[in-house]
């Protein structure tokens, strides 16, 4: 992969996903040789809403590669609360630190912040814009269950403000893919998204069921339908409940079918999908480890192409 | 149009904005910044008869002629335009806008969650599309609209 920045999986080509995927397969077989791979680099780790997984996740793959990670405490606390535009606080990290991860509010922060500053900059979630690396994640995943050519993948959920889904969509796009997406009509995908996969020609269907095309799968993606996204209480129990599955649902599935979530969940998923060979989710989370640490390697690498690995350190 | 038709009258020296779709004149000198206050002879024809497009506005502008940034951006919202530079009543240069690949600093984007309106120090870009504009920060399509969100 060639390129500085991790912004959106649209930047993303079929080589470029191969690339941190098959550096993620070498991280995953051994771990030991990374380790201490960039001591001495510093990771900023610039979370300006909530969260637990990929601010961990991240976490851990730095210290994995022997990188330092700084953070910036609580929102509220820090220099954002008093007004702060993100510009300035970006370029003042960057003095800080040798790449930053930057999880924001607002749709384009990731793209705006890396105007500002010359450290590769990783979005780890813009409002409801892209989230690549949870993306890169999902695809290592998808590629160990069932390789990434001649596929049927169902998304399902909230398609029009899941970040998860607008970044996953795109990227599958480079990979012979069908893509199924199944949601409310109110929570469809986004003009933009759809633009994007009709320009690459990609085969789409939309659905309101899950149902008629469930045998058809080998992935389902499910995401979390939030109640905030709807105005009336009542109406996001009913619609909610038409997107959830339990053990029942999958009876109808091929036994291959693979189901993922970026999690957290809270009730589409039933407890009882645990039990069965289609729970991937778990599996899934824990690949954030090779394949942030692959992702990062690759940055790095490519933001000091000299061949210097960090600071060298006594042995 | 013959004489007797001729709502406007002929300028001296400026420019002649003609086949502007109906009902975008106001936006035109919106997007050139002109309300009047500039001193500058300003006439206006809204929905008058044409040819080529059933009804059309002409704006005509005294003493100023339009910078390359003005007539890409007009081109979004008046894609038949002509532009017409008068010098001593006489068209000296005729022009056909042309579609810019993208327009910067002179459309707010509609996602009211865009980076772009969260008090950033940051110029709006917009990259045009088949069919419309798109914000190059969180990717929203403006189609029919555009004329809404012009902010000069």
């Amino acid at each position: 992969m060639r390129q500085d920045h991790l912004i959106t999986a649209t930047q993303l080509s079929r080589d470029d996903i191969e690339a941190v995927l098959d550096r993620a397969r070498e991280v995953a077989d051994d771990p030991a040789a990374y380790a201490d791979r960039h001591a001495g680099r510093v990771l900023a780790l610039c979370f300006f809403e909530p969260s637990t997984r990929t601010r961990m996740s991240f976490d851990s793959a730095a210290k994995r590669l022997g990188i330092d990670t700084i953070g910036m405490g609580d929102v509220d606390s820090s220099s954002v609360s008093k007004g702060e535009s993100l510009s300035d606080t970006v370029r003042v990290i960057e003095g800080y630190a040798d790449a930053m991860v930057l999880r924001h509010p607002s749709e384009g922060a990731a793209t705006l912040a890396a105007e500002h500053v010359s450290v590769p900059v990783v979005n780890a979630g813009d409002g409801a814009g892209q989230h690549p690396s949870q993306t890169l994640l999902d695809l290592h995943t998808i590629r160990e269950n069932h390789g990434l050519d001649d596929l049927t993948v169902g998304i399902m959920g909230d398609l029009k403000y899941g970040r998860t889904v607008h970044s996953l969509a795109a990227a599958l796009t480079e990979f012979d893919v069908n893509q199924h997406f199944i949601s409310p009509e109110s929570l469809r995908l986004p003009r933009s998204v759809r633009f994007d996969l009709h320009e690459t020609g990609a085969q789409i269907r939309e659905h309101e069921e899950l149902e008629p095309v469930l045998d058809e799968l080998d992935v389902l993606y499910v995401t979390r339908i939030q109640k905030e996204r709807f105005p009336d209480e009542n109406e996001y129990h009913r619609v909610a409940g038409e997107y959830q599955i339990d053990a029942e649902t999958l009876e109808e599935a091929d036994d291959d079918l693979t189901v993922m979530h970026p999690l957290p969940r809270v009730d589409e998923i039933a407890p009882d999908v645990d039990e069965t060979d289609h729970a991937t989710y778990f599996e899934q989370a824990h690949n954030g480890i090779p394949v942030r640490m692959a992702l990062l390697d690759t940055l790095l690498e490519n933001a000091n192409p000299d061949g210097d690995e960090g600071t060298e350190v006594d042995r | 149009m013959s004489d007797h038709e001729l709502r406007v009258s002929k300028i001296r020296d400026g420019t002649v904005i003609d086949h502007v779709e109906g009902g975008q004149a106001l936006n035109v000198l919106a997007i050139l910044g002109i309300d009047g206050s500039e001193g500058f002879g300003v006439s206006v024809g809204m929905n008058v008869p044409s040819d080529r497009l059933g009804r059309k506005d002409i704006v005509k502008v005294e003493e100023r002629e339009l910078s390359q940034s003005e007539v890409d951006v007009l081109s979004l919202i008046a894609p038949e335009a002509t532009i017409n530079i008068v010098r001593d009543f006489e068209v000296v240069e005729k022009n056909r806008v042309t579609r810019p690949d993208s327009v910067t600093g002179v459309l707010s984007c509609p996602n009211r969650n865009c980076i772009t309106n969260a008090d950033e120090p940051v110029d709006t870009r917009f990259d045009v599309v088949a069919d419309g504009v798109r914000c190059d920060y969180c990717s929203t399509i403006l189609r029919a609209d555009i004329a809404d969100h012009i902010d000069v």
